[in-house]
């Protein structure tokens, strides 16, 4: 086991990792800086989910989102413009009170986290997490685990169809 | 010592950047980022209440249910976009104002 003081300053990096490249990402110009700033954020969430002794939830992200959802949204991006041109850039409109309304939404949530009484209690967390969510998920989740399977069956299909769809025009 | 009030800050902190991503965006994919911004913001809470709480690891379960749900949606949505560029050609969601394929 870490110390505590190496604990706290793991989380420091990572969070100021996933805050800062979050903030890249929602302020880049460029919408390819956005994708790669992304890919640091999911980076510094698996990373937390790691210091959260969630380990299997961490190698989830990772395969996941960086190497699933992040190589998608590429590609989203390079299909969609047109790299000769420079309409690369992500035009954005209303900044203010955008910002007004966030930095409002944020003192909110803050002083909730802060106010609220949390009830925390510290019991010895589970050194193997693949065996425990295995079998919550095939005793008390087993109906929301079918009907996920359902949805991933729709989605698989339904994006097959739109592809198709669009290569016959 | 990390507390839970250090990781729920953290996550108050990716929502609030992943809505002001939504809300000044004009471009489809990158609100469908402030998105997947929001949604890691809420797996963080949900497995860091897992971790300090008495819920134990249904918390876990249930980040792992956000995480296939935004793989899900990520992938409907980018063939949507694919579409749209097909018809309009652009995805700037504010000239998107017909059905009219």
């Amino acid at each position: 086991m870490l110390s505590d003081e190496i604990r706290l300053g793991v989380f420091l990096a990572l969070g100021l990792l996933t805050i800062v490249s979050a903030a890249v990402v929602a302020v880049a110009r460029s919408i390819v800086h956005s994708v790669f700033a992304l890919f640091f954020t999911l980076f510094g969430v698996a990373g937390l989910y790691v210091l959260l002794h969630a380990d299997f939830l961490a190698a989830t992200q990772v395969m996941i989102y960086v190497g699933g959802i992040l190589v998608l949204l590429l590609f989203g991006v390079m299909l969609t413009h047109k790299i000769a041109t420079v309409s690369l850039k992500s035009a954005s409109f209303q900044r203010g009170p955008a910002a007004v309304i966030c930095l409002v939404l944020l003192a909110l949530l803050l002083v909730v986290v802060y106010k609220t009484p949390w009830p925390v209690a510290s019991g010895p967390s589970p050194e193997q997490t693949v065996q425990a969510i295995g079998r919550h998920l095939m005793t008390d989740f087993l109906l929301p685990f079918e009907v996920i399977s359902v949805l991933l069956f729709a989605v698989l299909v339904a994006a097959a169809m739109m592809a198709r769809r669009e290569a016959r025009q | 010592m990390i507390s839970l009030q250090h990781y729920l800050t953290v996550a108050v902190v990716l929502f609030v950047l992943g809505l002001y991503c939504v809300l000044t965006r004009r471009n489809a994919v990158a609100i469908l980022m402030g998105i997947e911004l929001i949604l890691n913001s809420a797996g963080l809470n949900f497995i860091a209440f897992a971790h300090y709480c008495t819920t134990g690891i249904r918390g876990q379960v249930f980040a792992l249910f956000v995480i296939i749900m935004a793989a899900a949606e990520a992938a409907i949505a980018l063939a949507i976009v694919l579409n749209l560029y097909k018809c309009t050609d652009s995805i700037d969601v504010d000239e998107v104002d017909t059905m009219r394929g």
